[in-house]
C-alpha cells in the first residue's frame, strides 16, 4: 500500500495541465500532478508515483548525495577488504 | 448513518475464524522458529477441504485455492491413479500405443490482444500440455461456447488463427462442437480443447523426479503474456510495447529431449507463473528449489509494469515458455539445446535443486538476501488464459 | 535497461559495505530493537532478505503501519453491505479484495452476486462512475496520509465534474496516533524507529519530533529500497553511538522536511478527523482516522447508504495486538501457520502481504542459517566470512 515508484515525466498534457504522462521502465501512464502544482514540473523531471498521483518531485541533488554516501561507504569497505587480503600477520 | 463512533456498539463473531481456530485446537504448539516449517507443513498435509460455499476468482488463479479445489472436489470424487498424478497430460496405454491426453479451457478477456487471440492460445496451450509430457502432439478437439450477439467476423478471425496455429504446430483439429448461450450468459467466446499425442520416447517426465544437484532452466523471459493481457484490458491506463508470448513449444521441447537424456520434467508456465511450477516440483519431489533472481530473464517493461502494480513477475502467466529440470551435469547441454531454437534465444539456467529444506522454493535475491517463494494466494490477474 | 532511483539503491556490494559498518557500530553485548512502522518497509525487508545483512544483535520489529491490516472486520462487512445495495458498484484497491470480514471477503461477495471491482487509482473509480451514470459508484478509500490526498483530489475532481453518482467509504487512518499507541505500550522497549517514508512526503518530518524530544527515541525517515533501510539502521546506530537523539531524513531525495502543503490542504478541505476509530489489533484510538466532512457530504457513502456498523471480534486465540506492538514474533503466536495462514487469515497481521505475519510466512519463515546454506552455491554468495565476526 505504500507502493511508490519513481517515474520520469515525458510530457505535461496541454489540455489537462493537471495530468502528465510518465515513463517507468518503458511502461507509460498518465498520472495526476495536481498535488505538485507549486513545483514547476517539466519533461525530464522525476516524480514519485502513488496510486496514479505524483506525490513528490525527486530531488536529484539529494539522490546524488545519498548515492555518494553509499559510494563512500563502499570505497571504505573495499579498501579495508584489500588491506585485509594483503596483510599477513604470520 | 453509520454507528461507528457510538459508544460500545454490538459485537458479533466471525464464525469462519472461530471454526478455523477450533479445527486446529489441540495441535501441539511448536514455538521455536526452527519448528515453524514443521508446523506449517503439518497444517498443510491435512486433507484438502473447501470451506467456502461458493466459487471465487481465487479458485481459478492457479495457486493454493485452485489446488485445494482440484484435490477436495475433483480428485476426491473421481479418484484414479492417472488423475492423481495431476500432470499436465495424462499418460495412457491403449493396447501397444502409449498416448498422452489433455484438456484445457480458454476464457481469456479480452479475446484479442497484442501477439494473438483466444484461438492462438487454445491451440498452443493444448499443444504445449502434450509436448511437456514428452508426446508428439497429433489431434485436437475444439468446443466453442458462443454468446448470442457475438460478431461472426470475430469468430472467423479466431478460427483462422487456430488453423494457422494448428498448421505451425503440426496438429489437426479433428472434431469439435458449438453451443450458443443467451446474451449475458457467456463472455463472447469460450473455447475448450482436448488433445491427443503419441508418447514415442520412453522417458518419464514427472514433477516428482527432481533430484538434488539438478539444474532449473527457463526457455525465455517470463511474464509477457500476463502483463500484456493486464495492460490491454485498458483499466489500468498503462501503455507499453508488449506482446503475448503465446507459441507452440513442441519443437523446442523435442530439441531438448533429443539433446539431453537427463530431463526430469518440463512444464509450460501458464496461470500462476514460474513460481507455481517450482512449488509443485518442490513438493512432489520433496526437494528444495533454489533460484537466483538475477538469473531469471525478465523483459524490462514487464519489470516496470510489475513494479508499478506491486506484482511479482514470478507469478505472472506465460503462454510460450517452458520450465525444465535436468540432470545437473547436463545443464549446459540443455541450455545450448534451448538456445538453438528461435523460441529459446532468451533461455537461462535459473537455479539448482538442493535436498534441504524439502518442499520449499527459495530465492536468492539480486540484492544478496534470501527469501521463500510460496504458492500463490489469491489472484492478481484474473482470466488471462 | 536499469530502473533509475531504484537499481542504485539495490546494489549488493554497497549493502555488504553498509552491513560491515552497521556491525562495527554495534556495542559488544548490546542488543538493539528498532521498529519499522510502515508495512511497505516490512515487505521490502522480507522481499529482499535484508535481515541477512544485519547482525543478530540488531532486531527489526514490525509495527502497525499496514492500513489494510488495521481495518476491523466490521468495516469490511459495512463495505460489503454497501456493495450489496441495488445499483451499486464498489471499487477497491487490489489489497483489500481478499481481506475477510465477518462473513467473507470482497471476492466472496462477488461470488454471491455483488459488483466489487479492483482499481489501481481512485481516479479509475471516477472513470467507472462516469461510464456508469445509472449506477452508484463507491470507492473504498484506505491508506494512511500517503493516500488520503489522492482520495481528496478525486473528490474535488468529482465535484468539478458535477458527478452525482460517486462517493467514498472513508477508512483513512493517521500514523502519529498509531506510533503514540506503540510508545505508550509498557511491554515494548525500543531503541529507535525507522520512520514511514511515503507518509512523510505528505506530513513531513516535523510530526515525529515529539518522539525524540519527549520519548527519547531517535527516528530516521527511510526510503523503500533495501539500501535505504540499511542506511537508516546505520544512521540510527550512529545516533545511539554519538549520544544524539533526533529525527533524521534518510529519504531526502523524496521527502521534503515540511511535507506537501497542497496535499495537507486538500485533506483539510474535504475531510475531518473522527473523534475515534477502531484499529484492528490496537483497539479504539482517538483522533486517528478521517471521515468526509459536512461540506462534501454528497460524496460520503456513510451518509448516503445504510451502514450496519456492527463490530466483529477477532477470535480470542488471535494475538495480533501483541505482534503489532512487536512484543510477540509471528511464529510465537499460537495460531500462526495452523489456523492462521495467508489463505485463512484470522487476524490483521496475516491479512495483507505487508502484515508482519504474512511477510514472515510468505518470505522469511526460515531459520536463516539453513537458507543461507541452501542458497550458498547457487551463484556468488554473500561472503559472510569477510564480515566482522558475529557473537
Amino acid at each position: 500500500m505504500c507502493l511508490g515508484i519513481p517515474g520520469e515525466i515525458i510530457e505535461i498534457l496541454t489540455d489537462r495541465p493537471d495530468l502528465a504522462r510518465v515513463d517507468v521502465c518503458g511502461v507509460k501512464r498518465a498520472i495526476n500532478i495536481g498535488l505538485l502544482e507549486d513545483e514547476e514540473l517539466s519533461a525530464g523531471d522525476w516524480v514519485l508515483i502513488h496510486v496514479g498521483f505524483a506525490m513528490s518531485k525527486i530531488d536529484e541533488r539529494e539522490a546524488k548525495a545519498a548515492l555518494e554516501f553509499l559510494e563512500g561507504i563502499g570505497q571504505a569497505y573495499a579498501e579495508e577488504l584489500a588491506a585485509l587480503s594483503e596483510s599477513n600477520i604470520t | 448513518m453509520t454507528k461507528q463512533g457510538t459508544a460500545a456498539p454490538d459485537q458479533t463473531q466471525a464464525n469462519w475464524a472461530e471454526e478455523a481456530v477450533a479445527e486446529h485446537a489441540g495441535a501441539v504448539h511448536l514455538t521455536r522458529e526452527e519448528q515453524v516449517l514443521e508446523r506449517i507443513d503439518r497444517a498443510r498435509r491435512r486433507k484438502a477441504r473447501i470451506k467456502e460455499p461458493r466459487i471465487t476468482m481465487s479458485h481459478g488463479a492457479g495457486g493454493k485455492a485452485s489446488r485445494t479445489l482440484t484435490e477436495a472436489i475433483f480428485l476426491d470424487a473421481l479418484a484414479n491413479p492417472v488423475l492423481a498424478e495431476l500432470e499436465d497430460a495424462a499418460s495412457l496405454t491403449i493396447g501397444t500405443a502409449k498416448l498422452a491426453f489433455t484438456t484445457d479451457s480458454f476464457v481469456v478477456s479480452p479475446l484479442f490482444f497484442p501477439g494473438g487471440n483466444i484461438g492462438d492460445l487454445a491451440v498452443n496451450g493444448t499443444v504445449n500440455d502434450l509436448a511437456m509430457s514428452g508426446a508428439r502432439p497429433l489431434y485436437l478437439s475444439a468446443g466453442f461456447i458462443l454468446e448470442e450477439g457475438f460478431p461472426v467476423d470475430d469468430l472467423r478471425t479466431i478460427v483462422a488463427s487456430m488453423a494457422a496455429a494448428a498448421q505451425r504446430a503440426g496438429v489437426t483439429v479433428v472434431t469439435g462442437d458449438t453451443k450458443v448461450v443467451q446474451r449475458g450468459k457467456g463472455d463472447g467466446c469460450y473455447i475448450n480443447t482436448a488433445g491427443v499425442g503419441v508418447l514415442e520416447r520412453d522417458v518419464p517426465l514427472r514433477a516428482a523426479s527432481a533430484k538434488p544437484g539438478d539444474a532449473v532452466l527457463v526457455s525465455g523471459p517470463i511474464g509477457e503474456h500476463g502483463v500484456t493481457i493486464m495492460l490491454c484490458r485498458g483499466e489500468l491506463d498503462i501503455e507499453a510495447d508488449l506482446e503475448s508470448d503465446t507459441a507452440p513449444l513442441h519443437e523446442i521441447a523435442a530439441a531438448l529431449l533429443d539433446a539431453v537424456p537427463g530431463v526430469r520434467m518440463m512444464r509450460d508456465a501458464t496461470r500462476g507463473g514460474v513460481a507455481t511450477i517450482l512449488n509443485e516440483v518442490a513438493v512432489a519431489s520433496q526437494v528444495s528449489v533454489v533460484i537466483d533472481e538475477a538469473a531469471v530473464p525478465v523483459n524490462p517493461m514487464v519489470n516496470g509494469a510489475c513494479e508499478l502494480l506491486g506484482i511479482d513477475p514470478l507469478y505472472v502467466a506465460c503462454e510460450g515458455r517452458l520450465v525444465t529440470i535436468v540432470d545437473g551435469t547436463q545443464a549446459d547441454a540443455a541450455l545450448t539445446a534451448l538456445r538453438g531454437h528461435p523460441l529459446g534465444t532468451g533461455a537461462a539456467i535459473i537455479g539448482r535443486i538442493k535436498d534441504d529444506p524439502p518442499g520449499l522454493v527459495l530465492l536468492k535475491t539480486s540484492f544478496g538476501g534470501t527469501r521463500i517463494v510460496d504458492l500463490l494466494v489469491g489472484d492478481p490477474l484474473p482470466r488471462i488464459c | 535497461m536499469s530502473v533509475r532511483f531504484v537499481d542504485e539503491f539495490r546494489d549488493a556490494d554497497k549493502a555488504l559495505a553498509l552491513s560491515a559498518q552497521i556491525a562495527a557500530l554495534c556495542e559488544p553485548g548490546r542488543h538493539y530493537k528498532f521498529m519499522e512502522v510502515c508495512g511497505g518497509h516490512t515487505h521490502t525487508i522480507y522481499k529482499h532478505g535484508l535481515e541477512d545483512y544485519l547482525p543478530d544483535t540488531v532486531q527489526l520489529v514490525h509495527g502497525p503501519g499496514c492500513p489494510v491490516c488495521v481495518i476491523p472486520m466490521g468495516r469490511v462487512d459495512d463495505a460489503i453491505a454497501i456493495a450489496e445495495e441495488p445499483g451499486v458498484i464498489m471499487t477497491s484497491f487490489g489489497d483489500m479484495m481478499r481481506v475477510p470480514g465477518g462473513r467473507g471477503s470482497f471476492f466472496d461477495s462477488n461470488a454471491a452476486g455483488a459488483d466489487i471491482r479492483m482499481v489501481y487509482s481512485p481516479l479509475d473509480a471516477l472513470k467507472v462512475a462516469q461510464a456508469n451514470p445509472d449506477k452508484k459508484v463507491v470507492f473504498m478509500a484506505i491508506g494512511f496520509e500517503t493516500t488520503a490526498p489522492s482520495t481528496a483530489m478525486t473528490v474535488l475532481r468529482a465535484e468539478a465534474l458535477g458527478l452525482t453518482n460517486f462517493s467514498i467509504f472513508c477508512n483513512h487512518v493517521t500514523i502519529i496516533p498509531a506510533i503514540k499507541a506503540i510508545l505508550d505500550s509498557p511491554d515494548l522497549r525500543l531503541d529507535g524507529f525507522i520512520g514511514p517514508g511515503h507518509v512523510s512526503t505528505v506530513i513531513g518530518c516535523r510530526p515525529y519530533e515529539f518522539i525524540a524530544a519527549e520519548h527519547g527515541k531517535p527516528l530516521v525517515c527511510a526510503g523503500f529500497e533495501p539500501l535505504d533501510i540499511l542506511q537508516s539502521v546505520y544512521m540510527l546506530l550512529l545516533q545511539l553511538k554519538e549520544g544524539r537523539c533526533e529525527v533524521e531524513n534518510q529519504y531526502s531525495r523524496v521527502v521534503p522536511w515540511e511535507g506537501n502543503l497542497k496535499a495537507l490542504k486538500v485533506i483539510n478541505q474535504t475531510m475531518t478527523l473522527r473523534p475515534y476509530f477502531e484499529w484492528r489489533g490496537l483497539g479504539f484510538i482517538s483522533h486517528s482516522a478521517l471521515a468526509v466532512n459536512e461540506t462534501y457530504a454528497a460524496f460520503d457513502a456513510e451518509r448516503i447508504f445504510n451502514v450496519p456498523g456492527v463490530r466483529v471480534a477477532d477470535p480470542k486465540a488471535c494475538q495480533c495486538g501483541e505482534v503489532l506492538k512487536g512484543v510477540l514474533k509471528p511464529w510465537e503466536c499460537k495460531v500462526f501457520g495452523t489456523a492462521c495462514t495467508p489463505e485463512t487469515p484470522i487476524g490483521t497481521c496475516m491479512v495483507s502481504s505487508e502484515g508482519a505475519c504474512a511477510a514472515y510466512y510468505n518470505f522469511g519463515r526460515f531459520t536463516r542459517e539453513r537458507v543461507k546454506e541452501a542458497t550458498r552455491s547457487v551463484s556468488q554468495p554473500v561472503d559472510i566470512e569477510l564480515m566482522p565476526a558475529r557473537p
